[in-house]
């Protein structure tokens, strides 16, 4: 297959074209001083360098037009680096293209398959060799080698067993119990519901036991974002309203989404939106998606107070917080 | 004979008399290269590499792979006395109270930009001018490798520090991870050594990211150029130039002083932007905590696309049999990615198959010349531009003024229309491109001069192209469509019918062109 259509005629490799460096001395050795000069400016630039290591301390700033204020060191270093660089490259590639040779050479290419009677002796010797070793005959060596060749790739799979637990239940399970205390993060101060204004917002986490520490695990699966509205603006069902406290509503932090921290609320409009994929959320309907990628709504936590009017969880949360994951059963 | 002659001389001979290698190595070093500023492009991916592997062995002396929460007293005070990872802890000491420090972490970073850029730069050029071709397969898909795990290889540099931008980029990855059907939780929980996100996690993507990746990087960058060397590269085409030969500079001396300064020059403007861009100022972002986050939270370029498609996927869920499937996770972070880079990878193949061509093929195309493919890879990037765009949705809605749900729906309906909008227009063009060579060739070029005739008209004089440039837009093939007929020579139906309708399709498509002149042609027009 190939295009037999009648060409025009190759003229050939054009003429080379002498520079003027390669008859002109006086031009070779313009050009020469000229790399000569470049290479002293690299020099200068290590200079400069190594001045702004020793002598430049790292907490010296100083104003350059446009960029303001600079670190001395850190700039003095990287300019005298950039100029050590930069000059070297360009003295070399100065160098080759006014004085070294610029004749274009022409090379032989092959095709890279073989001729026909070394191909044919190839195939033939990779028959006769693949013979020799019985390989084809004897059925029970190949099928037990397949065997255990393919057994083998286990062993390094299950060695990367140990990397880590089973997931069991523990991505349904939050640290959040019936009567756990809110508290304000990160003062770790519980919060009553007159702490809190119409339209604030405050992160709360569960409250520790004493000598418990929290770790950023829990975090990731307790945040909590507590909204307060004015109770007639929900429009929820009659079972989620009893989970709000006088306008306090309190929903998982953590995006259903990808899991980042759904920290953008929006007073006006009551939106909740997650900064990573902008799924957003309206809290008065129970934190409904209403854009983005977002499936589910954010898991809501049925909130109440204690007998010291502290506000509390009435109870777990109901669903798995969090990004979705298989075993996830809603 | 001078000094350093002298010395090259007893060098050279040093050299052969422990390894006989003399016949080989002055075949090798006056081997003869072709020279096109394109070809620049994979080279500066190569130095971009050295330059990361310098800077970073430099990063690994003070950078601490630890989850370890150390408190921080170090000389940025805003952050004094906050807790913090360990690695957070020692990139803040690297970048303020390590001399250079800061320079080597801002050059790294700027590098692996770079190393990015002209990986995806130079993929381009090899795709748009069919350098991918027979014999060179192999080097395209260790090509594709390359990129891929680059990109895994820059995620996970960007994630060490343990900042809250990265920290949230661990926690997107890990939603992924997770969201694969039946084994996403185990392997997450394996991943990070139990939930999210453990202190295991940055100590184990050290290790990926210093030891495990740059060494596959070693091997598959010195197998992808000793076959540049071995299959001997591209060239452009011209007068001379044909599939039997290779024209250019010999690498001693010649490429050895340009590569080697091309080199420092790389390595110089990587150092500038160090000196004066500041990239990733982890400072400015805090210790990463899940319940934080910081607006505005954008990956590395490279990652923007596929950031970019979560961001634009629609909300659907599967909940059936006490089970889920993330389709707004699996379609843009599994499904889509893995369809591109496959496509991508088996490119060469589908091509060589649609157009039945088994030739070996040394001279690349202009791309007007291959209007399908040039319109493919049109397509390509019109769908990573919309994506990545979509990736800055939050930032082009408040630097616009613009409502964020109104761009996002122009991504979703823009990611559907632009990418075959783009294959059409760029095909057009294409065929538009050659049209004008073609004008070019039998009509000369325009020199702007006009003439009055005797008998008073104007006439503009074109002055006919050299044979050179005539020679350099015609010597390419014209490829007839592919006749795959339903029925073979004794009546009996061809088997994979509808295979070889596709195939005859896309072949007549591809056969489409403007006749390029011939001979005959340019004697004709002489009669005039």
């Amino acid at each position: 297959m190939s295009d037999k259509a009648p060409r025009l005629s190759d003229p050939g490799l054009p003429e080379h074209v002498h520079r003027k460096a390669d008859s002109d001395p006086a031009a070779a050795k313009k050009a020469e001083r000229q790399v000569a000069i470049l290479f002293t400016l690299s020099a200068l630039g290590t200079i400069l360098f190594i001045y702004s290591y020793i002598w430049v301390h790292t907490d010296r700033f100083i104003f350059i037009p446009i960029m303001g204020d600079q670190n001395a060191s850190q700039l003095g270093m990287g300019i005298g680096l950039t100029f050590s660089l930069l000059f070297i490259g360009m003295g070399a590639i100065h160098w080759a293209k006014t004085l070294m040779p610029d004749n274009e050479v022409v090379a032989e290419r092959h095709e890279f398959r073989s001729e026909e009677a070394d191909r044919q002796d190839f195939v033939a010797t990779v028959k006769e060799q693949g013979a020799a070793s019985g390989l084809g005959r004897r059925s029970l060596i190949k099928r037990s080698l397949g065997l255990s060749l393919g057994l083998i790739g286990l062993s390094p799979l299950l060695l990367l067993r140990d990397l880590g637990p089973l997931p069991k239940k523990s991505l349904e399970q939050t640290s959040w119990k019936t009567g756990t205390r809110l508290v304000i993060d990160p003062s770790g101060r519980p919060i009553k519901p007159s702490d809190l204004e119409v339209g604030a917002v405050a992160q709360v986490l569960p409250e520790l036991a004493p000598g418990q520490e929290r770790t950023l695990e829990n975090v990731g699966k307790d945040a909590v974002l507590l909204i307060r509205l004015r109770p007639e603006e929900f429009e929820l069902s009659p079972e989620r309203l009893s989970w709000t406290y006088q306008g306090i509503i309190a929903f998982s932090k953590i995006c259903t989404h990808m899991g980042c921290a759904v920290a953008l609320y929006e007073q006006q409009t009551k939106h909740l939106l997650c900064p990573c994929h902008q799924s957003t959320f309206d809290v008065p309907r129970a934190a409904k998606v209403i854009f983005g990628p977002a499936a589910r709504p954010l898991p809501q936590l049925a909130i109440t107070v204690d007998s010291e009017g502290y506000l509390v969880a009435q109870k777990p949360f109901t669903e798995a917080v969090g990004p979705s994951f298989w075993e996830r059963s809603s | 004979m001078s000094s350093g002659e002298k010395v090259a001389g007893s060098v050279a001979n040093y050299v052969d008399e422990r390894t006989g290698a003399a016949k080989w190595l002055k075949k090798n070093l006056t081997k003869v290269f072709p020279d096109h500023w394109s070809f620049m492009l994979g080279e500066i991916a190569l130095y971009s590499f050295i330059i990361l592997l310098l800077t970073g062995t430099f990063l690994t002396f003070w950078f601490d792979p630890s989850q370890r929460e150390v408190i921080y007293h170090g000389s940025y005070l805003p952050l004094n006395g906050i807790h913090m990872s360990a690695a957070y802890d020692s990139t803040l000491h690297i970048s303020f109270d390590v001399r250079g420090g800061l320079l080597m972490r801002q050059i790294h970073h700027w590098a692996a930009l770079l190393f990015m850029s002209s990986i995806v730069a130079h993929m381009l050029r090899v795709f748009f001018t069919g350098a991918f071709r027979k014999p060179r397969e192999f080097n395209w898909i260790i090509g594709i490798g390359l990129l891929t795990l680059g990109i895994v290889e820059g995620f996970l540099g960007y994630s060490l520090p343990d900042d809250l931008l990265s920290g949230t980029g661990i926690r997107i990855a890990e939603a992924i991870i997770q969201a694969i059907p039946i084994v996403g939780s185990y392997l997450s929980f394996f991943a990070f050594g139990g939930p999210f996100p453990g202190t295991s996690f940055i100590p184990r993507i050290f290790t990926v990211h210093v030891l495990l990746l740059p060494g596959i990087f070693l091997a598959l960058i010195t197998v992808h150029l000793m076959l540049v060397w071995y299959q001997k590269h591209t060239q452009y085409p011209g007068p001379g130039r044909t599939e039997k030969n290779v024209i250019g500079y010999p690498l001693m001396p010649v490429y050895m002083a340009k590569a080697g300064g091309f080199f420092f020059v790389v390595f110089g403007i990587t150092a500038f932007l160090g000196a004066v861009a500041s990239i990733n100022p982890i400072w400015l972002y805090g210790p990463y905590t899940p319940g934080q986050i910081s607006a505005g939270s954008q990956p590395d370029w490279y990652m923007g696309w596929l950031d970019g498609l979560v961001r634009m996927a629609p909300p659907i869920e599967t909940h059936a049999f006490h089970h889920t499937i993330s389709w707004n996770i699996l379609i843009p972070g599994v499904i889509v990615p893995g369809i591109f880079f496959t496509f991508l990878a088996l490119y060469p193949f589908i091509e060589s198959w649609m157009s039945n061509d088994k030739r070996e093929h040394h001279l690349l195309d202009r791309p007007r010349n291959a209007p399908n493919r040039t319109a493919l890879g049109a397509f390509g990037i019109t769908f990573m531009l919309v994506t990545l765009a979509n990736g800055g949705n939050d930032l082009i809605a408040t630097h616009f003024s613009l409502s964020i749900n109104q761009i996002t729906w122009m991504s979703r309906i823009g990611i559907l229309v632009l990418p075959p909008l783009a294959f059409f227009v760029t095909k057009r063009l294409c065929l538009s491109l050659q049209r004008a060579d073609r004008e070019l060739v039998l009509h000369g070029k325009e020199t702007g001069r006009l003439v009055l005739l005797p008998h008073g008209e104007f006439v503009e004089v074109h002055e006919p192209l050299t044979d050179a440039e005539a020679w350099t837009l015609t010597q390419h093939e014209q490829l007839p469509a592919l006749e795959l007929p339903e029925v073979d020579a004794h009546g009996v139906r061809r088997p994979g019918g509808l295979r070889n309708r596709f195939r005859t399709k896309v072949s007549r498509s591809n056969a489409e062109a403007i006749a390029k002149p011939k001979p005959d042609d340019l004697k004709e027009i002489e009669h005039h």
